[in-house]
């Protein structure tokens, strides 16, 4: 495996805003939140998996 | 009185900053010094210089190394720890810098005008043979690749290495904070790399044929090494001496991709103010990033089996915290999440009676 492990993906409403624009998720086990910006290499890495079916996001809670 | 002669303008390579590398000199080490047993794709130790992987993996260490050509202070080394004589044919390793677009206009690339670029480093390795370096654009559709090599004619002695790669009229880079082209060292790569004949000229990308070939297998003996420092990729088709920038100005240039603020530390940059006078809880902490980063990036507090806040000399807490509200220059609030990393209720200092603290990273690398 090359490329970053992605687990506990789950969508999160920041403070104050109504829509979610991060996750919460572990980087190769190590807690992180990612922005939902497509200039992050991360965000782009999880959109690819999510769109390959290799990977879920949870809603938010 | 001696006339000065004065460059023309056009000679573009003369004039003020010229190279474009970040770290050239592997002066800045934020992640850490030392990695032993890499087999994942990512910056590991020295900022800014990525290991990616075609294929299988090759584990390797890396380190930020003391052994230098005269007036440098530090060199990258690369061990192969793991012996691969017979590599797969879709194998490779490539150690690369990526860059924005933005910063790249200047070589024109994609008009008539385009420039050359010369790239100059100072490498040592305990094999000797042929190497290649690439310059990949990746945002021509298909990607659009030029190579060159160098030899490396004696073992364990610091020689200097000079490749000009010409000037490419199709394909403008983006001009943006994307990424938009990587300068790769190769050190190893497998037969659908190394086949054909070696791409001195742009051309486009096609599944790998072109870019390796005559490429030394570093990973085909066990423990051998490469260093390298002294990077330098200037427009123009002479190699000028490196410019050597001074230790803050290039932290701060690796500031805009990753900011380390004692990550691992409960005494880190992340701080909460004080109290809400009216609940008696801190209601927000702000942590303003030294530099606006390329983009949003990801945050991490804390690491390891802790994950904890420090409430200021008086116990930690396991609350998982994540950053929230995050832009480009600053995050403005830590919120406890559960382990499997739903959030709760609660801001990061909602149930502490005391000022807390932590360690954080962000990372906006391309």
């Amino acid at each position: 495996m090359n490329e970053n492990t992605y687990t506990d993906v789950v969508r999160h409403i920041p403070t104050g805003e109504t829509v979610a624009n991060n996750v919460s998720c572990k980087i190769n086990g190590e807690p992180a939140c990612v922005p939902m910006d497509n200039g992050n290499r991360h965000w782009a890495e999880i959109m690819r998996q999510v769109e390959a079916g290799e990977l879920t996001i949870e809603e938010a809670d | 009185m001696a006339l000065s002669k004065i460059l023309p303008a056009s000679q573009d390579q003369y004039v003020g900053a010229r190279n474009i590398i970040i770290n050239g000199n592997v002066a800045c080490s934020q992640r850490a010094t030392s990695a032993t047993s890499i087999t994942s794709n990512g910056y590991h130790t020295v900022d800014r210089w990525n290991v990616n992987f075609d294929g299988s993996a090759l584990s390797h260490k890396q380190e930020q190394s003391t052994d230098t050509p005269n007036g440098f202070g530090y060199s990258l080394k690369i061990t192969a720890t793991t012996q691969d004589a017979s590599l797969d044919a879709n194998q490779n390793y490539q150690l690369d810098q990526r860059f924005e677009g933005q910063n790249l206009q200047q070589l024109k690339k994609g008009t008539s005008d385009a420039q050359s670029v010369t790239l100059s480093f100072w490498v040592k390795s305990s094999l000797t043979g042929i190497f290649i370096c690439a310059f990949n654009d990746l945002d021509t559709s298909g990607q659009r690749t030029v190579s060159g090599s160098y030899t490396i004619n004696l073992a364990n002695t610091w020689e200097y290495k000079t490749i000009t790669f010409p000037p490419d009229t199709t394909g403008a880079f983006n001009n943006d904070n994307g990424l938009s082209a990587r300068l790769i060292f190769c050190l190893a790569a497998g037969s659908n790399f190394t086949t054909g004949t070696l791409a001195t000229t742009w051309e486009a990308s096609s599944g790998g044929v072109n870019t390796y070939v005559g490429q030394t297998n570093l990973f085909a003996t066990l423990n051998a090494t490469w260093q390298i420092t002294g990077i330098q990729l200037e427009i123009g088709e002479v190699a000028t001496p490196f410019e050597h920038r001074s230790f803050g100005e290039e932290q701060q240039l690796c500031f805009r991709y990753y900011y380390d603020s004692r990550f691992g530390s409960n005494d880190g940059g992340a701080y909460s103010p004080g109290r809400d006078a009216q609940y008696g809880h801190v209601r927000a902490c702000i942590a303003q990033f030294p530099v606006k980063m390329r983009a949003t990036p990801t945050v991490s507090i804390q690491s390891g089996n802790a994950n904890s806040m420090d409430r200021f000399g008086r116990g930690q807490e396991q609350c998982f915290p994540k950053a929230d509200n995050i832009h480009s220059d600053q995050f403005q609030n830590i919120v406890k999440f559960t382990d499997s990393g739903q959030s709760t209720t609660t801001n990061w200092t909602d149930n502490g009676l005391y000022i807390n603290r932590a360690g954080y990273k962000a990372d906006a690398e391309l």
